[in-house]
């Protein structure tokens, strides 16, 4: 099968590969029909992200149709049309019973790698996203082996397009997850967005589900502006406006109620290893990307909640504790626990509520993604969310 | 509650304070701590930001460890030492399932091979004594051991007879994990490597090392028995295979 590969910082390629196979007997085999490159995939791409190694098949937002499924598979059969979420839960183990799924005792392999990072302990594991999160190959392909299929997978059963559900599989329910934990007050509370990335976008439009009173982004590319415009969200360019100044004059001089992050600083990378690395590299970007933190907690009302859904790696320091200690904010974080949003949120795309196909800019063939990979870095072209189809 | 105050009484291998680190010769405190403060002050003189932050890291770590008296590499390796100069082991997992079934799995000592991989077989001698076999560089490695202690669903405790190659005793606790979340499997080993610490270093960096394989074994043992197979990604498809190298 085509399927899309790490060969190296900066280096990604079209290759055939063989097919997946089942290796244990609650996988399934996915034939894809749609996938997405993420934000998150460019720092793959810029080599910051340890334990990625070459050969590695990129990719964990997709969908597609089972084509097989192991002995022990109960829920799925051949023929199902499914959204794969990016992260992979066992659904048994303490974490995963609590709805905890991104933080599952079981299903990252390489356990031992993250536990030497991370102070003895490791999330579950992720599809594509490099060894020290299981090393599972991903689903910029034209097939995938997806583990423990009767816990992840979910099947769409109405006549929804491919667009309307694929993000599904990661951004909208990490948008939406970045807003609902901020206990938005319906009709009350004014929430600020830092970055109107595809994961931005998602968590200003699940802020406006919730009832926001108020949704202001702050971002410095203009066709990502224009995005959150149209959504009726209020604008901040941080590159023409001082945004501590613009946001007390849009809140009356209270903040907003909430701050979402969805910045990160994953050029960081993860782990002390690789904070080295990529201060080396990047002491410039890096400085850049803390920004979007240091703002989230001077910004922030007295008691409101910042809600992290940028990646954090590492270890950082300038963090504004004083401020945030003073005014006593609340820190919500962590990676997304997909399986516990599908349905909920499949259910407001059958509703009309939200259509979450507003983010294409873009549509490829596998045999086009090395090319998309760098317009999306590039932010060229206009490009905001990359959708790929394995088959054309 | 701290772990010490909910372990038993009868406890044998809790009456050591565990140290972290080898102690060092005065010598080499010295020589470390004065590395470790010129690191320190070419850290502070640096004009580079990312210069200082390692050099002054690296630099405060080492005059710490001289100044502690510990080795620095057995501290950085985090091997921990008992009283006596054995290295102790020791770690824990959680998994969903009651005690009274755990323990029922480790009590036939002759099925332990199948929970701790390093170990080649156990052969049950009698009530109380077993022949224990390990696969080690040089061969193999057995030695006699006995149960001493005995409390099943709790605890299950053995120490190796006198002559033993490789001197050991160690125990598990099986205690019920609050709120319904199953049991808390402890293991707590101690031995003494035939080569002393230097021996404990060089199994650690070689990867051959109790501690990492007991960790290994007990998140294979929880795997098990929560979702009855560990988790792999061995033979997967990747653009390794289709070049003719590992899957
Ligand atoms: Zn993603
Ligand atoms: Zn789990």
């Amino acid at each position: 099968m085509k399927a899309i590969v790490w060969q190296g910082t900066n280096k990604i390629g079209v290759e055939t590969v063989p097919d997946p196979t089942l290796l244990l007997p609650t996988d399934a085999i996915i034939k894809i029909t749609s996938t997405a490159i993420c934000g998150s995939d460019l720092h793959l791409l810029d080599g910051v992200i340890p334990s990625m190694e070459k050969g590695d098949i990129l990719g964990h937002e997709f969908m597609g149709e089972v084509v097989e499924v192991g002995r022990e598979v109960k829920k799925l059969k051949v023929g199902d049309r499914v959204v794969v979420p990016f992260n992979i839960a066992c659904g048994v183990c303490d974490p995963c019973r609590r709805g905890l799924f991104s933080a599952c005792d079981n299903s990252n392999p390489n356990h031992r790698m993250a536990e030497a990072l991370y102070g003895g302990t490791s999330g579950g594991g992720l599809f594509g996203y490099s060894h020290m999160y299981g090393g599972y190959a991903g689903g910029q392909a034209q097939y995938v082996r997806v583990p423990f299929a009767d816990i992840g997978p979910h099947k769409i059963e109405s006549d929804l397009s491919d667009e309307q559900v694929l993000f599904l599989t990661d951004i909208f329910p990490t948008g939406y997850q970045a807003a609902e934990q901020c206990g938005i007050i319906p009709g009350r509370d004014v929430v600020a967005v830092f970055g109107a990335g595809p994961v931005g976008q998602f968590a200003a439009r699940s802020a406006q589900l919730l009832g926001a009173a108020h949704v202001i982004v702050i971002d410095r590319v203009p066709e990502r502006l224009a995005m959150a415009e149209a959504a009726g969200c209020q604008t901040i360019n941080y590159e023409q406006d001082d945004v501590l100044v613009a946001l007390r004059e849009a809140t009356g001089g209270r903040g907003p109620d909430h701050v979402i992050d969805a910045v990160g600083m994953e050029a960081h990378g993860h782990g002390p290893g690789a904070l080295v690395d990529t201060a080396k590299q990047r002491l410039r970007l890096s400085f850049d990307r803390i920004t979007a933190l240091r703002w989230a907690l001077l910004s922030c009302a007295k008691g409101g909640t910042v809600s992290l859904p940028g990646v954090y790696g590492g270890l950082i320091d300038k963090v504004p504790m004083g401020a945030a200690f003073a005014k006593g904010l609340t820190f919500k974080m962590g990676q997304t626990h997909t399986q516990r949003y599908v349905a909920p949120l499949l259910a407001r795309i059958e509703a009309r509520q939200i259509d979450p196909s507003f983010v294409i800019t873009h549509r490829a063939s596998l045999d086009e993604a090395p090319d998309l990979y760098k317009t999306f870095r590039d932010k060229h072209d206009g490009c905001i969310k990359v959708v790929l189809n394995p088959w054309a | 509650m701290t772990q010490d105050e909910r372990s038993t009484p009868t406890d044998s291998t809790s009456e050591h304070t565990p140290s972290t680190g080898a102690h060092m010769p005065a010598l080499e405190r010295s020589v470390v701590g004065s590395v470790g403060v010129a690191l320190m002050g070419a850290g502070l003189r640096s004009a580079r930001p990312l210069q200082k932050l390692v050099l002054g890291t690296v630099g405060a770590g080492l005059a710490a460890m001289a100044a502690t008296g510990r080795n620095p590499i057995a501290t950085a390796l985090k091997i921990r030492q008992g009283a006596g100069g054995e290295v102790l082991v020791g770690d824990a997992v959680t998994i969903g399932r009651p005690a009274a079934e755990l323990y029922a799995l480790w009590r036939p000592l002759e099925n332990l091979p199948q929970l701790m991989t390093h170990l080649e077989r156990v052969e049950v001698l009698s009530e109380t004594r077993s022949r224990w076999t390990v696969k080690a560089p040089t061969g193999e490695v057995s030695w006699e051991a006995e149960i001493t202690a005995d409390e099943p669903g709790r605890r299950l405790a053995w120490q190796s007879l006198p002559g033993a190659a490789v001197e050991n005793h160690g125990e598990v606790l099986f205690r019920p994990a609050p709120g319904n979340r199953g049991t808390e499997v402890v293991v707590r080993l101690a031995y003494r490597p035939p080569a002393g610490t230097a021996g404990a270093i060089v199994a650690r960096l070689t990867g051959e090392e109790p501690a990492q394989q007991l960790r290994d074994d007990l998140m294979r043992f929880k795997r098990e028995q929560e979702v009855g197979h560990a988790p792999t990604t061995e033979g997967q498809t990747s653009g390794r295979a289709a070049k003719g190298g590992e899957a």
